[in-house]
């Protein structure tokens, strides 16, 4: 039964209205503002940014709006390659997760129903546990005296220490590492879900694993493949902690090249153009997974 | 169905991975040695020195006070987000409110932070509020996204739930703001309880956001660790890492068989 009438109208409005009037005024319009002073000039003030529109007797006088910070930031080589190292170090970080995380989905969703609950919980808990004190912990195994390097030369495996901390090597362990758990809960949600007849069906029929895995497990976890994707790669283009505490001088990625213009520099506009210029190149995979998202879910309702 | 040899061996390796550095990060902090490779006896002087470092200390109350007073606002806004949407059917606006409650998922925590900061900076400007940066700063960024996550968690519980019961107290009279407190809050009540702890551990891990929109004289706990640990090698930090493991280890695994036992 529905009441309809002034009360609950109100009392609708008031639910969708808190929680929209909060992301509108400390989400939406921050994100505009972004956009905004990135087309405005830097200058030694407080706010270190010109006005882009000046007002005078209430009617607009100027906009000065400007494409120069961008064109500053194609013409830096700097950036342009922190640019594709972003996109080359997220990428491929999401490609040895999968690797990774793959068979270990695969291992909890085979393994005994008891024990999936377990092993997922131990999947998660690091997760809940501080994500920049478990970077630190690599900073101590991965230096040139640190633990592996002890490890390999009491092994005799290497004469001198492997330089790993401060290169590309470190911040690709860093980042595999702490965004492992967000491509396995979506692979495995998805492969638990995969009816295990359908395998016992492809035997029968002859099919050796190999081939069952190829025709049937692999088609059916694909919505969890992109969403686990998805996870790790938006988050570790702008990773800012990894490569700052891992990486070396001549890796930059994207996030901190932001924060260094931010806050070294203290170049506002030139760090929210940064921002665009992320954006874009995230607008593709966010689409997907928005797309996929609710693809999912309609699935789920169905 | 068999479990191959090559499963067993990824889960190992898997797990492995995962748990090697919080396992050496336990060992360091008992090691009375400051190098990490040469262990010098079983001491627990760090925690000592943890426990007698007033910044730490400082930061970690504010961490708390900042987590907690977000986690609530993030609940509540969240619980309200939630219910929109799985309650409310087509309303005007819904795509642009699911849109904004699922960007903050996938937003690049520098770019939150940038955009809270140029906010907060012209807004003090234009009507002088927030006076200054820090506490409440740090709290309304931690709340916008702690409100996307909650609204996740509480979403998917209150698709699921039964309606029958709500429809049953509907038909029996009962106002539906009586309607949500009696009957359908009791039942979503683990995945509310879910959320908040999400949300504060969230705001309890931050550092990116929190250093973009805090001021001076206001450090949140990973702030300082960062600083500390930008430095070099802290075994403090280790002894702090400790903490947090077992302290995180103890309430997951009581929540974990808390719900095992309710769900028996």
């Amino acid at each position: 039964m529905r009441v309809a009438g002034p009360r609950r109208d109100w009392g609708r409005r008031l639910v969708v209205g808190l929680p929209f009037l909060w992301l509108a005024l400390f989400f939406l319009v921050p994100l505009l503002m972004v956009g905004k002073i990135s087309l405005s000039e830097s200058r030694s003030a407080i706010p270190p940014y010109e006005p882009l529109f000046e007002f005078a007797d209430g009617a607009l006088v100027t906009v000065r709006a400007s494409l120069a910070n961008f064109i500053l930031l194609f013409e830096d080589d700097l950036y342009v390659g922190a640019y594709f190292q972003s996109l080359t170090i997220a990428g491929l970080s999401t490609v040895i997760c999968l690797l990774i995380g793959y068979p270990m989905a695969l291992g909890i969703a085979r393994a005994r129903a008891d024990r999936r609950g377990p092993l997922l919980l131990l999947v998660i808990l690091p997760f809940w546990t501080s994500f920049l004190i478990r970077v630190y912990a690599w900073m101590g195994i991965l230096k040139d005296e640190g633990l592996l390097n002890g490890l390999l030369l009491a092994l005799g495996l290497i004469q001198e220490p492997l330089i790993i901390l401060n290169t590309d090597w470190a911040v690709y362990i860093g980042i595999v590492y702490s965004y492992l758990p967000f491509m396995v809960l979506p692979l495995y949600a998805s492969l638990e879900k995969l009816d295990p007849s359908l395998l016992e069906a492809a035997a029968d029929l002859g099919a050796p694993p190999w081939r069952a895995f190829l025709a049937v497990t692999l088609p059916l976890s694909l919505p969890g493949i992109v969403a686990g994707s998805m996870l790790v790669f938006v988050p570790a283009v702008g990773e800012y902690v990894i490569p700052d505490l891992l990486g070396g001088g001549d890796t930059m990625m994207m996030g901190k090249a932001l924060w260094d213009v931010f806050a070294q520099t203290r170049d506002w506009p030139a760090a929210s153009a940064l921002a665009v210029a992320m954006l874009a190149a995230l607008a593709l995979p966010m689409a997907l997974f928005h797309h996929l998202q609710g693809r999912l879910e309609g699935d789920g309702r169905s | 169905m068999k479990r191959s040899a090559f499963l067993m061996s990824a889960l190992a390796f898997g797990y492995a991975f995962l748990y090697a550095p919080i396992v050496l990060l336990v060992t360091w902090s008992f090691n009375e040695s400051r190098v990490a490779n040469i262990w010098g006896g079983f001491s627990t002087k760090w925690y000592g020195e943890l426990w007698d470092n007033s910044e730490f200390l400082d930061a970690a109350w504010l961490s708390l006070q900042v987590a907690a007073t977000s986690a609530t606002a993030a609940l509540g806004l969240g619980t309200l987000a939630a219910l929109a949407l799985v309650r409310f059917g087509r309303f005007h606006g819904r795509g642009l409110f699911s849109g904004l409650l699922a960007a903050p998922l996938v937003m690049p925590e520098v770019i939150l932070g940038l955009a809270l900061l140029l906010l907060f900076v012209a807004l003090e400007d234009l009507i002088g509020w927030p006076d200054g940066r820090g506490f409440s700063t740090i709290v309304i960024a931690h709340t916008t996204v702690g409100l996307a996550y909650a609204t996740v968690v509480i979403r998917s519980r209150l698709a699921q739930m039964d309606r029958s019961l709500e429809e049953a107290a509907m038909d029996l009279g009962a106002r539906p703001v009586k309607v949500f407190l009696v009957i359908t809050l009791p039942v979503i009540a683990p995945s509310l309880a879910a959320a908040w702890l999400l949300a504060f551990t969230l705001s309890l891990d931050d550092v990116v956001v929190a250093s973009f929109v805090t001021g001076p004289g206001a450090s949140t706990l990973p702030i300082e660790v960062f600083s500390a640990v930008r430095l070099g090698v802290s075994p403090q930090v280790n002894a702090l890492g400790t903490l947090i493991v077992a302290v995180v280890a103890v309430i997951i695994v009581t929540g974990w068989w808390l719900a095992g036992r309710r769900a028996r």
